[in-house]
């Protein structure tokens, strides 16, 4: 038996098309846009001047406080301005355009093909590393990594998890980068094991990933501590919770953090970047994206330059489909739906998705049968019909009591819905409002 | 760019499942039982179920379209369900003007009063059913015997249940044993040959329903298996006490309404709660009142009147009994 995470979780169907395309470099595009927030934490300042000269790696934001992240050029050329951009979100912030000159890096980087295995830096010289290289976490969630890294006082940290799992459909950057890039990526955990002084990390990948667990555990044995775990297809298993429930049966309370039970989780993402920074001098530029969908001609696996226009990687997908309904930053559960080609790829950007317009739009809403599909579907155990008629009614204290802060809005109950009801809609209003409430009431 | 493109929150999938597909499910589970009871009562299983089901829907429509003046939504499969069931819970002999009064009773008054599918606290059918069984009880108490295409509709000859002779004989004094060998052998009770509700008597033809429903992922064991299990359970320990005056388990499971009951009505989404821990008391609250009616009661079955009893405590349960959340204490290993 395969683990996983007990409770709850549904099986969309997997779509990985890309699964076997090689992983290309994406030509540099003419010009790129930049944003100062790709992670989560204060933003950073910019450091550049309209006409400054930058080269590809060098810093042009810097990172405000502690949870925050560093911010580099992707290219080299001249910055046009600093300007508003509107992002995947959809609101718009600080970002610096440049237009592209060439490609000079910043020297120190080793730009060789070599795989330097040992590592030199000691356990706070990786953190520093990874706070000045701009490391966050690429699963999608983009927490700066230096702060996960920084154990405070009091907690231990006794075991390293790091997330080869890619639960979403659709995506597989991170299958690729196991595949093609797995001794670097193991490099990586070594250097995060090594940061975190563990000496133990377990390596959680999907069983739809074969090939994948197969290549690392045939390179795990050369690194002492790593061990790789198969696991049975199920939604949400990429959620930190729930893949430290499947691999070390620990369950993390509710509101607290992974540190709180003796372990961190970094994505595959995040521990190749980590080796590139280290070992390689290289600060968080490029990453890889999937651009995909049922109607591409060329759907594929690409490394790409951050501040990439999400329409390049579509033309080189082949150009957009006459079909086109929607166009999905992330994955299919939990990315999100873009307005124009012209959002920029940020380090958070894990995939691209083209969905036809029969699929683009939402299945018409009926009446709530209490068919319960919703709360068998919740990895959390709660009652999402629930959270939304108590949302809808506006009965926040209800809400609050009913748990809805612990929704990590991962989908399932509204993919899973018969009558189509937009339950997660709800339930993020009445998140956002629970949550205004308590800070409100704190503040008194 | 000429594309318009669609922006919402996510998730951006759907697992495609939908209320009719699921409606429809329990309609192909309904069919093997549909088909024995058609080879064992002939016309009068095809003329009541018939009837059930174009009233059902015909009153679904009309209260739809010309009181609610909403979109009618009879394609939905509710209704046909509901008619379906209401038709299996009757003798296949009862008069056509009973069963439309049922329809009516089941659709207008315990489901479009209450504001449609998915607001009804009581199951529709069983309301329909024994609302027909108090007004009604010569005719929805007098069952035809299985005798196929061999005899009409109104003419059909008739006897009693296994539970009836049973609970009648024990009332006269009359010991077990005896009784016995008026009832139906195990096996023919399992095959369905026996007198009763049109739908109820082929176990075997419930089960294979059932394990499509679990199959298709329609209902969970929740319910059915806690009814079951309760009712094995408490008779049991009254035939281990005294077997001349109790029946066995196994003639508790096969005769009367218990596998229709714990497999399609009981499991009925609307007015059954919604987690595991609900479901499961749910469950054996029907099975201890059923053979509780059973045993002591005045009529000789009770799962329709348990199941009932049991709706009406199932907001409670959804409201006060709550499923152990992820993270909830810290408890490691």
């Amino acid at each position: 038996m395969l683990k996983t995470f007990p409770i709850g979780g549904v099986h969309p169907p997997e779509n990985k098309i890309t699964a076997d395309a090689a992983i290309e470099f994406l030509p540099v595009p003419s010009s790129v846009v930049i944003p100062v927030t790709q992670h989560i934490g204060a933003p950073a300042a910019i450091m550049v001047n309209k006409g400054d000269y930058v080269r590809t790696g060098q810093k042009i934001a810097e990172s405000k406080g502690f949870v925050s992240s560093n911010i580099h050029s992707s290219v080299s050329g001249k910055v046009n301005k600093t300007d508003l951009v509107t992002d995947t979100s959809g609101y718009k912030q600080p970002a610096v355009f440049i237009d592209v000159e060439g490609d000079e890096w910043v020297e120190t980087i080793d730009r060789s093909n070599e795989i330097i295995t040992e590592v030199k830096l000691s356990g706070e010289e990786i953190i520093k590393k990874c706070l000045e290289s701009g490391i966050v976490g690429l699963g999608g969630a983009t927490f700066p990594s230096h702060v996960k890294l920084t154990v405070p006082s009091g907690k231990k940290c006794d075991v390293l998890i790091i997330n080869g799992v890619e639960c979403e459909p659709y995506l597989t950057s991170d299958h690729r980068l196991m595949l093609e890039k797995g001794e670097e990526v193991l490099i990586g955990v070594t250097i995060l094991m090594k940061a975190l002084n563990v000496n133990k990390a377990l390596v959680g990948i999907e069983n739809n990933k074969t090939d994948a667990i197969n290549h690392l555990t045939k390179l795990a044995p050369i690194f002492p501590g790593i061990t790789v775990h198969a696991l049975k297809v199920k939604y949400p298993q990429g959620a930190e919770k729930q893949l430290i429930k499947a691999l070390i049966n620990r369950e993390v309370p509710s509101g607290r953090l992974p540190l709180d039970v003796g372990t961190v989780v970094h994505n595959v993402g995040t521990a190749y970047a980590v080796y590139e920074a280290v070992q390689k001098n290289k600060p968080l530029f490029e990453r890889v994206v999937t651009i995909t969908g049922k109607s591409l001609s060329k759907p594929g696996n690409y490394f790409v330059r951050i501040g990439t226009p999400v329409r390049c990687l579509i033309e080189a997908a082949g150009g957009m489909p006459e079909d086109t309904g929607k166009i999905v930053n992330g994955g299919p559960l939990m990315g999100k739906a873009i307005n124009n080609t012209d959002v920029p790829v940020v380090k958070g950007t894990s995939g691209v998705i083209l969905f036809p317009k029969e699929e683009s739009q939402r299945m018409e809403i009926s009446r709530c049968i209490r068919c319960a599909k919703c709360i068998d579907a919740c990895a959390l155990n709660l009652e999402p019909y629930l959270l939304m008629t108590l949302s809808e009614r506006g009965l926040f204290e209800r809400a609050e009591h009913e748990r809805i802060t612990d929704c990590m809005e991962c989908g399932a109950c509204s993919y899973i819905c018969p009558a189509g009801r937009p339950l997660l809609d709800y339930i993020r209003l009445g998140k956002t409002s629970v949550m205004k409430m308590v800070r409100e009431r704190n503040m008194k | 760019m000429s594309n318009i493109l669609n922006v919402s929150p996510s998730p951006h999938a759907h697992g495609k499942e939908t209320t009719r597909k699921l409606m429809f499910g329990v309609v192909v589970a309904l069919l093997p039982a549909l088909f024995t009871s058609i080879f064992y009562f002939g016309y009068g299983a095809m003329i009541v179920t018939a009837t059930s089901v174009v009233s059902c829907l015909t009153f679904e429509y009309l209260i739809q379209r010309f009181i609610f003046r909403k979109p009618v939504t009879i394609t939905d499969g509710s209704a046909l369900v509901t008619g379906m069931l209401l038709a299996f819970n009757v003798p296949s002999n009862l008069p056509v003007f009973i069963i439309i009064i049922g329809s009516f009773v089941s659709i207008a008054i315990a489901k479009m009063t209450f504001g449609g599918l998915g607001n009804n606290p009581f199951n529709p059918a069983l309301v329909g059913r024994v609302f027909m069984l108090i007004s009604f009880p010569v005719q929805m108490t007098t069952w035809p015997v299985p005798a196929g295409f061999s005899t009409g509709y109104a003419d059909a000859v008739t006897g009693a249940t296994p539970l009836a002779i049973i609970k009648e004989g024990l009332k006269n004094g009359e010991p077990l044993s005896q009784l016995v060998t008026q009832i139906p052998t195990p096996s023919q009770m399992f095959l369905g040959n026996m007198g009763g509700s049109m739908g109820e008597v082929a176990a075997v033809a419930l089960l294979i329903g059932f394990a499509f429903l679990l199959i298709k992922k329609i209902i969970t064991w929740h319910i059915p298996v806690s009814i079951i299990g309760s009712i094995l359970i408490f008779t049991l320990i009254l035939w281990l006490l005294n077997p001349e005056k109790n029946a066995d388990p196994m003639f508790h499971i096969l005769a009367g309404g218990v596998l229709l009951g714990a497999i399609f009505m009981a499991t009925d989404y609307v007015t059954s709660p919604m987690n595991p821990a609900s479901m499961i008391i749910y469950g054996c609250g029907i099975g201890v009142l059923t053979v509780i009616i059973r045993v002591w009661g005045a009529y000789p079955e009770g799962v329709s009147f348990a199941i009932l009893i049991m709706n009406a405590f199932v907001p409670l349960m959804n409201a006060y009994i709550k499923p152990k959340r992820f993270g909830e204490e810290i408890k490691n290993g």
